[in-house]
């Protein structure tokens, strides 16, 4: 995969820069990871973010620092879908833990592994602010709430007919 | 019914979009506050009103707003903090999601009297599509004239801009934010110097919550006394309340502050009561920070009196039989849930949040956390009990930023309140793991101390 | 109008001392010196921008001015808290300091290996010092230390993650001393680390000086690796002409060998000039160099145990003078005095003695 951003992503960077003062373009890192990770293999190798300090006049280390830091840029690869499934007490109060062990099971793998074809990894994560609609998970841009059983299934099933669709 | 002044059209269909938001009145209080009122005098209104900040801390947003510093030349900014992450407070969410326009007015409104020109919303990365409604709305507003060059020929300029963080709960503190704004790492910065003096970018800055900003709307539009009619004592206005764990009606509701919390609890205008007929156990009432309380204690203060859902009846007692109102997330235990295990969640949360900067909270929650696990995975000691109280007590004031107060908290209430709960778990290992201590006399009537 | 500029008074463990506005509570401490001056890890006077993160220099603020005299609820950190007029501030004066303090020390020590015995900066580690003045004697963490996968940072500087306490100041250096900054702290909480994230060499003209400002052993001068303890070794100051610094440093000397070269350090162990890495790496025969003397050693450190190998200790001379007769007892004090009387047991009189404790 090559890293350089299409005309448009780069035109909608330069637009990204121009909300923050001049000489601070610093500012706009986080959006562009954001949009560099979905370009780039939904995960930040090195040179991706080599790429991203040399568009923003900054040095690699800079764009280091601040990805490590946050906790939604992937600094591994991960499965196609990610499944953030919330742990903490609001959730855990309505059943997160056993949706956790459910996904464990019915994906044979274990908490932060990602499946052996790639489709899925599986991320125990912190509130998400999403507690009345508890438990839930992040599954790409959105959320997925009131989680069951029946309702992981069903999720599954819809990331593998997607695939199986766009392939 | 109490009196609702956010969400008062969340139901309205087609809400979200600024057609019917306009129809409904929308904007208003930017044609007031522009056409007809000085910047100062918007101030005064919010002062007022009394409005405190709702974001947690609750200090008054008025009197924030009148620190700002104004040197001649320098660009103010305001900044929202939409990075809503603590744990149980779902709320902010709810108003951009369902009303983003009310939010698009409150920011035009604070942005011409604090004299934002740029005016930033910092929102969670994690809410990714809202953020895409939000800059839709924003859209809105400025076809329609109320964003852009000179606004309603009121000859003031503003734009708002989305900014997404990506992942750290640290930057819903304002200088942690500031610094994410400017594409750092989401470490708090020493105060002094404030935000008001220095902040995004080495300018005048002020930085509130989604829902203060908010209630800017109905403050400007029905005035700031009318607004601080409503509610009790220092506790103005309504306030918007995340209702989760084990009740049978989880959500958002807008509280007029007069309601006591057995009706917030029980009442089927709110959570309907405990979910599956169960027995209330526990309550934090304002978000994971704040302390948690047994049910004797929550529904009663410990003079024997009501306890009412305001900043002033919440925290009665203190620390040592009290709570807060916090952000409002309103997290209620069943008689079947494990404190212990809760206060685990809520250490690891802390532990992984933790931006590491200074010594005491990057060390002291990994620890609290580890000990927790222990107790709760029946490896306890009768020691640690003390010692967890310890490390909390040396965290407790000792950091740079609240954060560390947010972690020590709950595990110093927990154990305040909990106990014999933490004790059973260590002295009863092996029953630990396969049943709860269950309500025990959590909800027992307290005996009042008789008064002088 | 007077042209002198006012000083603000400021009362430190109930020492007044006279400052100018804007200088820090601990800054006004270390005027008055000695204990009254809070122990700092990560605050260093020479880079801007450092400290407020380690919390070991907290103090109580008893009364915050003149003008404002209440109390600031919360400890403060002194790096980062300007003195105010008629400031009242409790250092070792307060038990709540004293008490945040030793939390604050054992804290730092959970996660750190303890490996002195293996480690280079021992005899010179702020940490060490730190644990001894006020720290306690056992720890009650019970859990595995935390580790770190190892980075090499290249020929000059070792990196030993387990050891560092995170005081950002070597990040200032590569900020405010060389012209591109290739490491820095990346991960976030317990484990936010020191590094370059893609296993860079550090190398620039004054990449040196983070050896120097490190507090404890996370960085240290890899061409001195194992070579040998500080507390052997025999400090002198000396210069030479250089282009890029002042040229003026420490050598650490066994004999006529030059085992490393640092810095000068002031009192407070901070680098009183920074120096170049030519000086530091480079310049390491005698002849390189212009002695000046030995560089004045703090007697409470371990280094001023060390031996000036070569320097010859004065001789017994009773003997040589004696013609080598040995001394003979002239007289025994009693015989000729009755003040002390052998008979009368010292240690049993309560209290002082007195006249009439010998009638």
């Amino acid at each position: 995969m090559s890293t350089q951003f299409s005309e448009e992503k780069l035109n909608k960077i330069k637009e990204i820069v121009t909300h923050y003062p001049e000489g601070e373009q610093k500012s706009a890192l986080l959006p562009v990871l954001h949009l560099a990770q979905q370009e780039f293999g939904g995960w930040l190798d090195v040179p991706v973010m080599d790429y991203v300090a040399s568009l923003l006049s900054l040095e690699p280390i800079e764009v280091y620092e601040v990805a490590t830091f946050y906790s939604m840029y992937n600094m591994k690869p991960v499965g196609k879908f990610m499944f953030e499934v919330c742990q903490t007490g609001p959730c855990m109060l309505r059943g997160s833990d056993d949706i956790i062990a459910y996904i464990e099971q019915k994906l044979s793998i274990k908490a932060g592994e990602t499946t052996n074809d790639g489709m899925f990894t599986l991320k125990p994560v912190e509130c998400l602010g999403a507690c009345g609609y508890a438990p839930m998970m992040q599954l790409g841009n959105y959320y997925r709430e009131h989680l069951t059983k029946e309702k992981v299934d069903q999720i599954i099933d819809e990331c593998r007919t997607s695939v199986a669709i766009n392939n | 019914m109490g009196r609702k002044l956010l969400l008062e059209k969340a139901h309205v269909e087609g809400i979200r979009t600024y057609e019917v938001y306009r129809r409904e009145g929308g904007y208003r209080s930017v044609e007031k506050a522009l056409k007809s009122m000085t910047p100062e005098q918007v101030v005064e209104e919010v002062k007022k009103s009394g409005l405190r900040g709702r974001g947690g801390a609750g200090f008054p947003a008025g009197m924030k707003w009148s620190f700002i510093a104004k040197p001649e030349g320098v660009p103010r900014h305001l900044v929202c903090n939409a990075d809503e992450s603590e744990p149980g407070t779902f709320k902010d969410r709810y108003l951009m999601e369902f009303i983003p326009h009310l939010l698009i007015e409150g920011l035009i409104v604070s942005s011409f009297a604090l004299g934002s020109n740029a005016t930033y919303v910092y929102i969670r990365g994690e809410y990714a599509w809202i953020a895409g409604i939000l800059e839709k709305a924003i859209d809105e507003a400025k076809h329609n004239g109320f964003l852009g060059k000179n606004i309603l020929g009121s000859g003031f300029d503003c734009e708002i801009y989305i900014h997404r963080g990506a992942g750290a709960y640290i930057c819903g503190e304002e200088t942690a934010l500031i610094e994410s704004l400017e594409g750092k790492r989401g470490n708090p910065r020493i105060k002094p110097p404030f935000p008001a003096i220095k902040g995004a970018w080495g300018r005048p800055t002020v930085v509130n919550n989604v829902e203060t900003l908010c209630a800017v709307v109905p403050i400007i539009n029905d005035g700031g006394e009318e607004y601080a009619r409503i509610g009790v004592g220092k506790s103005t206005g309504t306030k918007l309340l995340s209702a989760c764990g084990n009740i049978n009606k989880p959500g958002i509701y807008e509280i007029d502050m007069t309601i006591s919390v057995e009706e917030f609890i029980y009442s089927d205008e709110y959570c309907g009561g405990i979910a599956d007929g169960k027995r209330l156990k526990a309550c934090i009432p304002g978000g994971s920070s704040v302390p948690i309380l047994p049910a004797n204690l929550l529904l009663k203060t410990a003079k024997g009196e009501t306890r009412y859902m305001n900043y002033e009846s919440l925290a009665d007692g203190g620390f040592a039989t009290g709570s807060m109102m916090g952000s409002g997330g309103f997290i209620v235990l069943d008689e079947d849930q494990c404190v212990v295990r809760h206060t685990m969640t809520l250490a690891r949360f802390y532990h992984h949040e933790s931006c590491g900067q200074c010594s005491p909270c990057r060390e002291g929650t990994g620890w609290m956390e580890k000990i927790l696990k222990n107790i709760e995975y029946g490896k306890g000691k009768p020691s640690d009990i003390d010692l967890l109280w310890d490390i909390q007590r040396k965290i407790e004031g000792n950091t740079i930023c609240p954060l560390g107060d947010a972690a020590a908290w709950p595990v110093a209430a927990a154990i305040r309140h909990f106990r014999d709960e933490f004790e059973w778990h260590i002295t009863n290992p092996v029953a630990a793991q396969q049943r709860n201590f269950g309500l025990a006399h959590y909800a027992d009537p307290l005996e009042v101390a008789a008064t002088a | 109008m007077s042209e002198e500029k006012k000083l603000f008074k400021v009362t430190i463990d109930n020492i007044t001392v006279e400052v100018e506005p804007g200088t820090t509570v601990l800054m006004a401490a270390r005027k008055i010196g000695g204990e009254v001056a809070p122990p700092a890890m990560c605050f260093y006077s020479k880079l801007e921008g450092s400290g407020g993160k380690c919390r070991t220099c907290l103090v109580e603020v008893a009364a915050g001015s003149t003008a404002d005299p209440r109390p600031m609820p919360k400890l403060v950190a002194s790096c980062r808290t300007n003195v105010m007029d008629g400031m009242i501030v409790k250092n070792i004066t307060s038990e709540r300091v004293v008490d945040a303090r030793k939390g604050v020390v054992e804290i730092l020590l959970i996660n750190h290996p303890l490996d002195c015995p293996i480690c280079d900066q021992a005899g010179e580690c702020h940490l060490q010092d730190l644990g001894y003045d006020h720290g306690a004697e056992g720890t009650r963490y019970e859990f595995k230390r935390r580790t770190f996968k190892k980075e090499d940072i290249g020929p000059y500087i070792q990196l030993h993650m387990t050891r560092c306490i995170l005081c950002y100041r070597c990040t200032y250096v590569a900020d405010q001393l060389t012209n591109k900054r290739v490491h820095g702290i990346v991960e976030r909480g317990d484990h936010a680390a020191i590094s370059t994230y893609i296993s860079k060499a550090i190398e620039n003209d004054f990449s040196g000086n983070m050896i120097d400002v490190c507090p404890v052993g996370a960085l240290t001068d890899k061409t001195f690796r194992f070579k040998n303890r500080v507390w052997f070794l025999k400090p002198v100051n000396a210069h030479r002409d250089c282009t890029k610094c002042s040229g003026k440093v420490t050598l650490w000397n066994r004999g006529d060998e030059v085992f490393r070269v640092t810095a000068r350090k002031d009192q407070w162990g901070e680098v009183e000039e920074f120096i170049c890495n030519t000086c530091r790496f480079d310049k390491k025969e005698t002849k390189d160099w212009v002695i000046e003397g030995p560089t004045l050693v703090n007697r409470h450190s371990v280094v001023s145990q060390g031996h000036y190998t070569g320097l010859e200790m004065p001789k017994e001379t009773i003997q040589e003078v004696m013609n080598g007769r040995k001394p003979k007892l002239l007289m025994n004090i009693h015989d000729v005095s009755e003040v002390n009387k052998p008979e009368i047991d010292l240690s049993a009189i309560q209290g002082p003695a007195h006249s009439e404790d010998f009638k």
